[in-house]
């Protein structure tokens, strides 16, 4: 009997539920766009802003170019450089981003390096804007092209000695790759993903969570219903599942919107450069899926439960979206620092909530399945959703939260 | 059938200490009547009814209503209730006939048998023309019928109103009281609360005075007359309260 009871305050509560337009935007419309709006306008943004940079061309300033009369004609002619009259005030310019950068010759630069005197004191300066994209690229050219200019001084130096330049370079080093692309994209977009759906999870659970317990408050109906045949649990298990339904389905709809994205993706963008063709390359295998989506389930019980209990306490919609917001926030930092780079599951970080699920995910879908820990956070994480579970059920059994003056 | 026996609620209130809404309230209900529970506001009428209706727990004390423990068979008390008030809502996404629905489904009932009572109640209260419009279209009259409807769906012998006509107008208050009525004639158990003294004169067989938690007097307008020595309700109120005050 309670089982069809809970049965019919489900589905009632799910009817109820889709019929309003804030949940059904946060449990289907967002989780569905998110993903393909995150990853093909982010990508193609950040494609377009780098090559935008690169073809632009920079404009460089030399200042003392008539000590390096043959580098300034080399600099002038280089493809993409702009060089323009030196002028007294070329750091208020860069900070102002009219400049990227400026070049600084010593007195006496060409001719020095030409006596081959001793020449180690020279110092070519280069003024940019750290941290700024463009002026990162001037000056990255810039160091190219005197780094180029010194090697052919030091070629020619050599030969003057009748020294061959192999002595520069007793041996070669090269870098090879041996992780897989989706191992390789894992971890460049690896610790987004879990952070946005944990975060997906939270917010489909949210508007649900509300509505069912603060807004019949507010609306009148909590009387009506404590008033009918129904048993409490039953009631506060009916919410419980519809609540977590809403979560759990913003998950799978975010899952299947990130799936169809990243398949469609190089169909539809033109990615130019390397680093957009990895981030692509990031497929995901369907364990890796369906490992992630395991994971989230204890968190999105987790979730559905505290969000109840805490929504219950509130006595209208307002009040119950500001004793949320807290709980938003809490969510987010631990999720925000698995996306840092560097951080790594640790035996210590297995046990703290949310950034746990956010790490072994990541792993997850970069490939690497450590199966202990794997089991360790499921573990853990259901026993912070049990825990909240029990504070859901409780705080529906209490006329003091129930009926709050 | 409704008997409390030292029915009590204490709420406790960090400004006010503690309240005794309702204090040692002993009174009987029977089939076929209406008791009307007469009292200001802030009087203890609502906690009253919300107590008998297993809202909340009683502090101490109890009621048997329909037969049933209100302590210790809290569901079965539910069961056998129909409770309406003017804050008992109706859920606005969910049609006329959807709401009724899901209480006969919570009350145990499914299926044609559902399906043929609701035919029943809607044509009975006139609710066939919006059964299929969602609550929060329909107007305050629509709503009370809805709501009367929700209470007779689970058939229930006792029928527990607060306050059922306040900020009602005249044509909605009448379907009210004509409900009311209709109850009694079926041998249903009422109790309702009003402040409204034109209301229990018309329509209580039993009227209770309560004030401050307590029942002051209890009995028909007749002997409520009789024990005053006055004619007109209000005035018997008035003794009754301003006695003790």
């Amino acid at each position: 009997m309670k089982l069809q009871q809970i049965g019919i305050v489900y589905r009632k509560e799910l009817r109820d539920t889709l019929r309003d337009r804030r949940t059904l935007i946060s449990m289907v419309v967002v989780p569905i766009l998110l993903m393909p709006i995150l990853i093909f306008g982010m990508a193609t943004i950040t494609i377009r802003l780098v090559e935008k940079a690169r073809s632009e061309g920079s404009s460089v300033m030399l200042l003392g170019s008539e000590h390096a009369p043959e580098l300034a004609v080399e600099i002038e002619n280089h493809e993409g450089i702009t060089v323009i009259p030196p002028a007294e005030d070329f750091v208020r310019r860069i900070e102002n981003k009219d400049l990227r950068v400026a070049v600084e010759f010593p007195p006496g630069f060409e001719s020095r390096l030409e006596t081959g005197t001793d020449s180690s004191d020279l110092e070519v300066k280069i003024y940019h804007y750290e941290g700024e994209l463009r002026s990162t690229f001037a000056l990255r050219t810039m160091q190219s092209i005197l780094r180029n200019y010194r090697d052919r001084v030091v070629e020619k130096r050599l030969k003057d000695r009748h020294l061959s330049t192999e002595i520069l370079q007793p041996f070669q080093t090269v870098a090879s790759n041996v992780a897989s692309p989706e191992k390789v994209g894992g971890q460049l977009t690896g610790g987004l993903i879990p952070y946005l759906i944990i975060m997906l999870c939270l917010t489909g659970a949210m508007y649900p969570a509300i509505d069912l317990t603060a807004g019949e408050k507010e609306r009148g109906t909590i009387e009506t219903i404590l008033a009918s045949p129904v048993s409490r649990g039953a009631l506060a298990t009916g919410k419980f599942l519809t609540v977590l339904t809403a979560s759990v389905s913003t998950a799978v709809l975010s899952l299947l919107s990130l799936g169809v994205t990243l398949r469609l993706a190089p169909l539809f963008v033109e990615i130019g450069s390397q680093k957009g063709k990895q981030l692509f390359q990031f497929a995901m295998s369907f364990s890796g899926v369906v490992a992630v989506f395991a994971m989230i389930i204890p968190l999105a019980v987790m979730f559905s439960a505290a969000l109840l209990a805490i929504a219950l306490l509130a006595k209208s919609y307002k009040e119950a979206q500001s004793y949320i917001s807290p709980l938003m926030i809490l969510v987010m930092l631990p999720s925000l620092v698995s996306i840092l780079p560097g951080i790594e599951l640790s035996r210590l970080l297995v046990w703290i909530p949310v950034l746990n699920v956010s790490l072994v995910s990541k792993d997850i879908l970069s490939g690497t399945f450590q199966w202990d820990r794997i089991a360790l956070i499921f573990l853990s994480s259901s026993v912070y959703a049990a825990g909240a579970l029990w504070v859901a059920a409780r705080a529906f059994q209490r006329e003091s939260v129930l009926f709050r003056t | 059938m409704i008997i409390t026996e030292n029915l009590t609620k204490i709420f406790r209130d960090k400004k006010r200490g503690e309240v005794r809404a309702v204090d040692g309230i002993d009174f009987q209900c029977f089939p076929g009547q209406i008791y009307g529970l007469l009292g200001a506001n802030g009087a203890g009428k609502t906690t009253t009814l919300r107590l008998l209706a297993t809202i909340l727990q009683p502090t101490s004390g109890t009621a048997r209503v329909a037969g049933y423990d209100l302590n210790t068979q809290p569901e079965m008390v539910r069961r056998n209730i129909g409770f309406l008030s003017t804050a008992t809502a109706l859920y606005g996404r969910l049609t006329a006939r959807e709401t009724v629905e899901y209480f006969g489904r919570l009350g145990g009932q499914n299926g044609s048998a559902l399906a043929e009572r609701i035919e029943e109640i809607f044509d009975l209260l006139g609710i066939q023309e919006f059964a299929s419009r969602r609550c929060d279209k329909l107007s305050t009259g629509m709503k009370q019928k809805v709501s009367i409807a929700r209470t007779l769906v689970n058939d229930p012998d006792v029928m527990i109103l607060d306050e059922p006509t306040v900020g009602l107008d005249v044509m909605t208050s009448r379907t009210i009281v004509r409900f009311i009525k209709d109850c009694r004639s079926r041998g249903k158990t009422v109790i309702l609360s009003t402040h409204v003294m034109s209301e229990a004169e018309k329509l209580c067989d039993t009227i209770g005075i309560i004030h401050a938690g307590k029942l002051l007097a209890e009995g028909s307008l007749e002997e409520l007359r009789g024990k005053t020595g006055l004619d007109d309700l209000e005035e018997i109120f008035i003794r009754t309260v301003g006695l003790t005050e």
